[in-house]
């Protein structure tokens, strides 16, 4: 479906997000091509019956977890990656072998319409299906699709939204999946080769017009390397977007004019420091960056979800991090330092879904990692086999045998002291032994 | 005595400070959690015996020796369980390190339920503290003995500012729930359990919920009918019935039923004698309104043995109920008693048709010495857990995860799953600050050559394919 109809989606998300083709084909395209078929790749191993290390009582029987579907799922996807969002954890749940109800978000409208023509063109009917309701009202629509019974629910999106759907969910006992975003801090120690990490915070924050789950969302520099950060980030946003970015072909759109107005208001906080310029006709926001913002200025209170980049002084490290703390656990968490006490200071003091030092956004990329939240961020993840196992019940399974009942016989009543015994005896000796095995 | 607020705002600064995080606290911790089980036993089984009159065979096995396994499992584990897990890298991230780091969540909150009092609340509990969380245990106020006991044990052994016990009921669990915790792990009714997700979402805190069912236990006609009568009479009447992966009802042709009861009947003599009110080893309904409710169940089809019961003594015979219908009483709700229900199916199709009709449940029984026939059950429905040719096995393997699906639950613990249950794993990258001319390639201004070499070094070819890069 991707290989045969790559101009649409590439022309979709130009619509939508005025994604540029380099983003769209690596971020969109590319992303669920590699899961797709990094699962045709490993499912027959993923469905694999797991068989369990067995204790002296189970010693004769055949103990293992059995992986099933869990029935009909929902999988609710968003605007910022319209494509990527929806279609990888609906692969999760293909694969896990579970039915479908993908529902794109109608903010990315032109992506979404697409998605609800071809998806029927090259899946079973019967088992997949996409809902797309158009421009509705889209709290409603989602209220009125949780009044039914579905067997799993992911969605990814804000964390307002996150909480109606687990609300929702309580009804039938539905368990969730949330990917949530929050504001993903980024600290720069003064021991670090500021000329790299400006360059890989700025792709992270402006790539996709900052709309970003995983963009660094504002920047705790220290003081000692502020004024260098400064400079580093002002050449290097004008080497990626040129003197004018409204012109260059390679600078995303915001997705629509009540988030374009959202962010305008917060243009006020702190400083100018580059960019600022604005144009509600295109949806535009050029690339910007805020200095003295303040802890409790109003950039700082929900995830910015656009290109803008409030940075923040420090005088130290444990500011920085105490600065982390007063937060709700994030998405990510990133630091960028050569020294690694640094890096493991930060890493063993805060929590968050994920972490990368050095670099911004690059840990989602790869299927061996778990993508996800915690706390304010979220609940379960996907990506690679963490998405087959979020769409999949482990059902444990023990085959005993009907005829051997000499040891079975010790558990009956009438209770005699010398079976209990026997139980414990044979329960303390496997307690001494250094692995699993114990018995009851 | 401090409120609620207190003793959250108490644990969680405690958290906070980071005294949960080493192995060595953690281990501390256990190891006491392991003295308070030895040291304690007699005063133990003499709580259970006030609450549910549990016979000390059964506390012995099922409450202390159990809950004592899974501390000695996890005292064994937890350096292995606590490592960081790397990961497997691609070509991009060959000079990085990728792993996975175990969090604890910060705060968890574990309400019990009254039927396995202590090891239903401490197995959770143990998961919580080995994964280096603070808890809050809020065991049920229904078997008042075995929770009074834990709030006056626990701290005795534990480190106060990171674990406590709230005991109460309705009142103290609602203050309890509008506390933001990390986690919460609730083991017990459905339309409870419904009332936690809900007070869970406001924060959105996750849970685990271990819920209960209607376990059916399909019996064929080629299983050795004595054992199979044993296996499954010892599962339904221990602890009275009140076991939430007792089999709930059996489901089996005409011909298999006129064996199965006088098998049953036969055993029941054997384990209780002719008078199982009589009997020390049976214990009783924990309460009025269970007896009640109960009783009420009695008049679904027809007694084929037990039935009697006595108010004062909160006791109800074991008892075998046939020609009972999927309509009566009985088969509405989880029975959680000393009853078994024997409704006649024709065939095994009829018998899946029947199980795949109610919600699934947290067990799954089929008794056959017919490996097709376990195959087929098995294939064809759904449950949290599965056992051929015996009950409740499932639940005492730890390498095995114990956990409901649909209405019986979500989540899984037990051994290395608790510990999994209460940690958050985290993603982490360590880049390598060099290599700055590949990373690069993906900035603006964008081109296409730079496009092309993104996209051969780290697509992931077909399986059978040439080159495999990832």
């Amino acid at each position: 479906m991707l290989e045969n109809n790559e101009s649409q989606f590439l022309k979709a998300l130009q619509h939508d997000l005025h994604k540029p083709k380099f983003e769209a084909l690596l971020s969109e395209i590319a992303v669920i091509k590699n899961e797709a078929i990094y699962a045709a790749n490993n499912l027959e191993e993923w469905m694999e019956p797991e068989y369990v290390e067995k204790t002296l009582s189970t010693a004769l029987d055949e103990c293992y977890v059995l992986k099933e579907p869990l029935g009909v799922v929902l999988v609710i996807g968003h605007w910022s990656f319209p494509l990527q969002l929806c279609l990888i954890p609906f692969i999760g749940a293909v694969s896990a072998g579970n039915c479908v109800v993908v529902r794109p978000s109608e903010t990315a409208s032109n992506t979404a319409e697409l998605l609800q023509n071809l998806l029927p063109k090259y899946l079973d009917n019967e088992c997949y299906h996409v809902i797309y309701g158009g421009h509705k009202d889209a709290q409603n629509d989602l209220s009125d699709l949780l009044q039914h019974k579905f067997d799993h629910v992911f969605y990814t999106g804000d964390a307002t939204t996150g909480k109606l759907v687990m609300q929702a969910a309580t009804k039938f006992l539905t368990p969730v999946t949330l990917v949530l975003a929050g504001k993903n801090p980024c600290y720069i120690d003064r021991n670090c080769d500021i000329y790299m990490a400006a360059r890989r915070i700025a792709w992270a924050r402006f790539v996709n017009a900052g709309q970003n789950l995983l963009a660094p969302d504002y920047v705790l520099c220290h003081a000692d390397v502020h004024d260098k950060l400064l400079k580093e980030l002002y050449t290097c946003v004008t080497e990626f977007y040129g003197e004018a970015p409204e012109k260059s072909p390679d600078f995303g759109r915001l997705v629509s004019i009540e988030h374009y107005q959202k962010l305008k208001e917060l243009l006020g906080c702190g400083k100018l420091f580059i960019g600022g310029k604005s144009d509600e006709g295109i949806k535009y926001i050029a690339p910007t960056i805020l200095l003295d913002v303040k802890e409790n200025d109003p950039i700082m209170e929900k995830d910015i979800f656009g290109p803008v980049l409030p940075i923040i002084k420090v005088c130290a490290l444990e500011e920085a991090i105490n600065i982390i703390r007063k937060r709700e656990k994030p998405l990510a968490v990133y630091v960028y330092s050569s020294n690694f006490k640094v890096i493991s200071e930060v890493m063993s003091r805060t929590s968050s879904g994920c972490f990368c030092s050095n670099d911004s956004g690059m840990q989602n990329m790869f299927l061996t990692l778990p993508f996800g939240g915690v706390g304010g961020s979220g609940m379960g993840c996907c990506h690679g086999k963490y998405g087959f196992d979020t769409f999949s019940h482990r059902r444990a399974c023990i085959l005993r045998n009907i005829g051997i009942e000499c040891v079975t016989y010790l558990r009956y009543p009438p209770y005699v002291d010398k079976n209990l015994s026997l139980i414990l005896w044979a329960s303390s000796l496997s307690r001494r032994s250094s692995g699993w095995c114990q018995i009851s | 005595m401090s409120s609620t607020k207190e003793v959250a705002a108490r644990l969680r600064e405690a958290f906070n400070s980071g005294k949960t995080r080493t192995a060595e606290f953690r281990l501390k911790q256990l190891k006491a959690m392991l003295n308070l089980m030895k040291e304690n036993e007699g005063a133990l089984l003499e709580a259970l015996k006030k609450d549910l009159r549990k016979p000390n065979f059964e506390s012995i096995i099922s409450e202390v020796l159990f809950t004592k396994n899974e501390i000695v499992c996890a005292i064994n584990n937890l350096t292995e369980w606590m490592k960081p897990e790397y990961v497997e890298k691609t070509l991009v991230t060959k000079l990085d390190t990728c792993f996975i780091k175990k969090e604890p969540f910060g705060v968890a909150l574990i309400i019990g339920p009254w039927n396995y009092p202590i090891q239903l609340v401490l197995t959770p509990f143990i998961g919580a503290v080995a994964a280096g969380n603070c808890a809050i245990l809020k065991p049920s106020e229904v078997s008042p003995n075995s929770s009074q006991l834990l709030s006056e044990l626990l701290p005795k052994y534990l480190d106060k500012d990171c674990f406590a016990v709230v005991c109460g009921g309705v009142k103290e669990t609602t203050e309890l729930l509008e506390e933001k915790f990390d986690y919460i792990f609730f083991t017990g009714g459905t339309h409870v359990g419904k009332i936690i997700m809900t007070a869970a979402a406001k924060h959105l805190t996750p849970v685990s919920l271990e819920l209960g069912g209607k376990n059916p236990c399909y019996v064929d006609k080629s299983c050795d009918i004595n054992n199979t009568a044993h296996r499954i009479a010892w599962a339904r009447f221990l602890n009275m019935g009140q076991t939430c992966i007792a089999p709930d009802y059996v489901l089996c042709t005409k011909a298999v039923r006129e064996e199965l009861v006088p098998a049953l009947i036969n055993c029941l003599e054997e384990f209780y004698g002719k008078n199982p009110q009589e009997s020390e080893d049976l214990g009783r309904i924990i309460n009025e309104k269970h007896f009640n409710r109960l009783k009420a169940l009695l008049s679904s089809g027809k007694v084929a043995v037990g039935g009697q019961t006595d108010e004062k003594d909160k006791y109800i015979a074991p008892t075998v109920l046939v020609d009972v219908k999927e309509t009566d009483p009985v088969m509405q709700e989880e029975i959680f008693g000393p009853i078994l229900p024997i409704v006649d199916v024709e065939n095994i199709d009829e018998a899946i048709a029947f199980m795949n009709r109610h919600e699934k449940p947290l067990a799954l029984y089929v008794y056959s010495a017919d490996n097709k026939v376990v195959k087929d059950v098995l294939e064809r429905t759904s449950s949290g857990g599965f056992c051929s040719n015996d009950c409740i096995m499932q639940m005492t393997l730890f390498s095995l995860p114990f956990g409901g699906v649909g209405d019986s639950g979500m989540g899984m613990y037990h051994g290395r799953f608790s510990f999994d249950t209460f940690s958050h794993k985290r993603a982490c990258m360590l880049r390598s600050a060099g290599m700055e001319k590949i990373s690069a390639l993906r900035y603006p201004p964008y081109g296409s050559h730079n496009l092309s070499t993104i996209e051969w070094t780290t697509e992931i070819k077909e399986k059978g394919s040439v080159c495999c890069i990832m």
